[in-house]
């Protein structure tokens, strides 16, 4: 009886053990594994958010730079001098906001976070961050248009760490031989009469990102604006005429038709290739095209009459998620403080290709150091915020229904008129109004 | 205190009677045993299998939009996301995509993998490296492979553009125009699912004794009625299984057409499993509760052709 009470005693023993050592394994990397796997086991919301004393995190959409780099080394010593260690982990820009989103419902959100600047304001909408009057950060010195995308109601949630936009790079070499003066190109008309002549030349005479994601609404936009359209009428005469720019580029072949499918960076390798006389690209190119295998310069983007077009600001936001242990917020605000002084904003500036100081002092140094890249600043104090006019959370909804509208003009799966017509309805319905 | 303690064992003492019964009943040892090996199976179902599927019909009966995500406080709305998701204009057009996108994708790959099985069933000089070369696409990350496809396929400058050129074929636009969009993503999938048919089938024509062949040979039967005869049928339930796994696995196939398309233009080649990425992913607004809707529609599609698979089978057996 005893001995196989034993035995019985040993065999439940065993089974236990395995169970144990099966919740062991899923329990002991939890505060690693949460964000990721998003299967909630609400007990152990609090201990990731309020990581080890002295540990603050902070996530960035830049896996380009790695830990030793320059900016893994910069955002280091700010940690250093608010008195902790930061610990960061870089994704890319997708997957980091729906990292975010997990970590905010789970309760695991990190300190500090950067993101492209049309998600502040949805972020904002699902209360993940906390706003900078909140944070006690004083936002009065940034660039009101810059840092428009980051304002809901009134109230700023975050603050840009630099900004850039879009401008038509272009290759001397072909212009030249086509007898194009660049100087000349104002507006629409003559910026077609360079095109056709480009054309004549035998060579292709523009390259730009059409793609069906955020990035082909962002190229599209100066276009858009430019025409004298709004975003919350896609269906109006300017915006089809907008449009139909872009499918005349693509009909009379101008633009090559991989400009339907083409990101930013594809563009640019096309234009790299010398075979091309404009391209629209951003800021952060300026470095490539001065080590291109020919000549590059830019001009800014004009407007149908004429006129800079107003482009569309990029670049990513500092942002403070919420957290349930608010006394982390002191040196939150340290950390961004020391992120965001003029100085701070040059070096940052510099890590980037040319980010744009968003501050007139950090633009002042900025210009002290390069003075070649001030039409780059005067630029971006014209830009304009993709979520400004109020659009706010909407702004992503119409962006979807504006790419599609134009993939399915220049594609030809539509006229002009019809696609916009459809994305208008289709927007309106989106987003309720 | 100690009058409960010490009035405690007395209940206890009258209990081991009837467990002592239990006991001689199970000679193995208690139920709690056995529960207790069975738990971490139980465990890993439920936290795998059970609570995912949960969570996926959860999030599809509910509004979450990216606050009530963040807040856990969505509205209940019931079969709305799905009645949305069906009534969209953009079902028809993606369930016609989808079918067409399975059913070619399907074919091809099944008779392509077959004919290779078999051509590769005659060992011959350098056959196993050969069949080794076939398995590449599948050892290829997909990123590389889809890329590799778009740039192939480019209009202006693509390989597969200039090699129709020298025959005179004009420019095709293969994944920038809405008319060849889909073909493009479906010849980049059958081309992938080629090493999977071919390594089953050929498995499972190991499997079919020699002397069949002898017999059908002694019996004057030439190639084409061997395979007809012979080959075919004894390799019927590989087939089957082959063809069901390739169907489930085309069904969720988001990754190549996201990379080479993303589905456009103009949802051309925008698959049902491309829309549940695009609605929770792919936009700057997720929409998860549509995307659950939708991907639920696509276990239900699955599991139709699973259900009608066991059938088959079972019928088989009889």
């Amino acid at each position: 009886m005893i001995r196989k009470h034993s035995r019985r005693y040993a065999a439940f023993a065993a089974a236990a053990i395995a169970v144990g050592a099966l919740a062991g394994c899923s329990s002991s990397d939890d505060t690693t594994d949460e964000a990721t796997t998003g299967a909630a086991d609400g007990g152990s919301a609090d201990d990731g958010g309020t990581a080890a004393g002295g540990t603050y995190t902070w996530w960035d959409p830049y896996p380009q730079h790695t830990d030793g780099s320059d900016w893994g080394n910069r955002v280091q010593a700010c940690g250093d001098e608010a008195g902790v260690t930061i610990q960061r982990t870089p994704y890319d820009t997708t997957a980091l906001t729906n990292q975010l989103l997990l970590s905010a419902q789970e309760g695991t959100s990190p300190d500090v976070v950067l993101l492209d600047n049309p998600a502040v304001s949805t972020l904002a909408d699902t209360g993940a961050i906390i706003s900078m009057d909140e944070l006690g950060f004083d936002t009065s010195a940034i660039d009101e248009n810059l840092l428009a995308a980051g304002v809901v109601d009134g109230t700023a949630f975050g603050i840009p760490i630099g900004a850039n936009t879009l401008a038509l790079y272009y290759n001397a070499e072909i212009l030249d031989e086509a007898g194009v003066d660049p100087a000349s190109i104002t507006d629409w008309a003559t910026l077609n009469t360079a095109l056709e002549a480009i054309d004549a030349s035998g060579k292709r005479a523009i390259t730009f990102a059409g793609i069906g994601t955020e990035e082909g609404s962002f190229q599209f936009l100066p276009w858009f604006w430019g025409a004298g359209a709004d975003l919350t009428e896609l269906n109006s005469a300017a915006a089809v005429e907008a449009v139909q720019l872009w499918v005349d580029w693509l009909d009379k072949g101008w633009a090559p038709q991989s400009a339907i499918q083409n990101s930013q960076n594809t563009a640019w390798e096309e234009f790299l290739d010398g075979q091309t006389g404009f391209v629209e690209n951003g800021t952060w190119q300026v470095n490539s095209a001065a080590e291109a295998g020919f000549e590059a310069d830019y001009i800014t983007l004009p407007a149908k009459d004429g006129g800079a077009a107003p482009a569309p600001t990029g670049g990513e936001f500092i942002m403070a998620p919420a957290q349930s242990d608010e006394a982390r917020y002191d040196v939150t605000r340290q950390i961004i403080e020391c992120m965001t002084t003029p100085e701070g904003f040059v070096e940052t500036a510099e890590t980037f290709a040319y980010y744009i100081p968003p501050t007139a002092e950090g633009q002042e140094q900025f210009i002290e150091a390069h003075p070649e890249l001030t039409v780059w600043v005067d630029a971006v104090r014209a830009a304009k915020g993709r979520t400004s006019d109020n659009l706010g959370t909407d702004y992503p909804l119409i962006s979807e229904q504006l790419w599609t509208a134009v993939q399915a003009a220049m594609s030809g799966a539509m006229s002009a008129q019809d696609a916009m017509d459809a994305a208008q309805e289709a927007a309106a319905a989106a987003t309720g109004n | 205190m100690t009058v409960a303690s010490a009035a405690a064992p007395a209940p206890n003492g009258t209990q081991p009677k009837p467990s002592r019964v239990k006991q001689v009943r199970h000679p193995n040892g208690s139920p709690w045993i056995a529960f207790g090996f069975a738990a971490p199976l139980v465990a890993y179902l439920l936290a795998f299998y059970v609570y995912p599927l949960i969570r996926s019909i959860d999030l599809s009966i509910h509004d979450y939009n990216v606050r009530a995500f963040v807040q856990g406080n969505a509205e209940f709305v019931g079969l709305e996301k799905y009645i949305d998701v069906l009534t969209s204009p953009l079902f028809p057009k993606a369930l016609w995509n989808t079918v067409l996108f399975v059913g070619i994708s399907i074919i091809f790959q099944y008779a392509i993998g077959l004919a290779l099985a078999v051509f590769f069933r005659n060992t011959f000089r350098l056959s196993g490296i050969l069949r080794a070369l076939f398995l590449v696409p599948w050892l290829l990350p997909l990123i590389v492979s889809a890329s590799t496809w778009s740039w192939m396929m480019n209009s202006d400058s693509g390989i597969i553009n200039s090699f129709l050129g020298a025959f005179g074929i004009g420019q095709i636009n293969w994944i920038t125009s809405p008319d060849t969009a889909l073909t493009a993503v479906i010849i980049a999938n059958i081309w992938l699912g080629i090493p999977f048919n071919l390594v089953i089938l050929y498995s499972g024509l190991q499997n079919i004794p020699g002397e069949v062949y002898e017999a059908a040979s002694l019996d004057g039967a030439n190639g084409w009625t061997t395979f007809w005869r012979v080959t075919f049928p004894l390799l019927r339930p590989v087939s089957a299984i082959t063809i069901l796994l390739g169907l489930v696995y085309t069904l969720k196939v988001v990754d190549i057409v996201w990379i080479m398309t993303k589905g456009g233009p103009a949802n051309s080649s925008l698959t049902l499993a491309v829309w549940s990425y695009r609605e929770a992913f792919g936009t700057g607004q997720p929409a998860f509760s549509p995307a659950a809707a939708i991907g639920n529609l696509l276990i239900i599609i699955a599991l139709v052709f699973g259900l009608f698979y066991v059938r088959l089978q079972r019928r088989e057996e009889h």
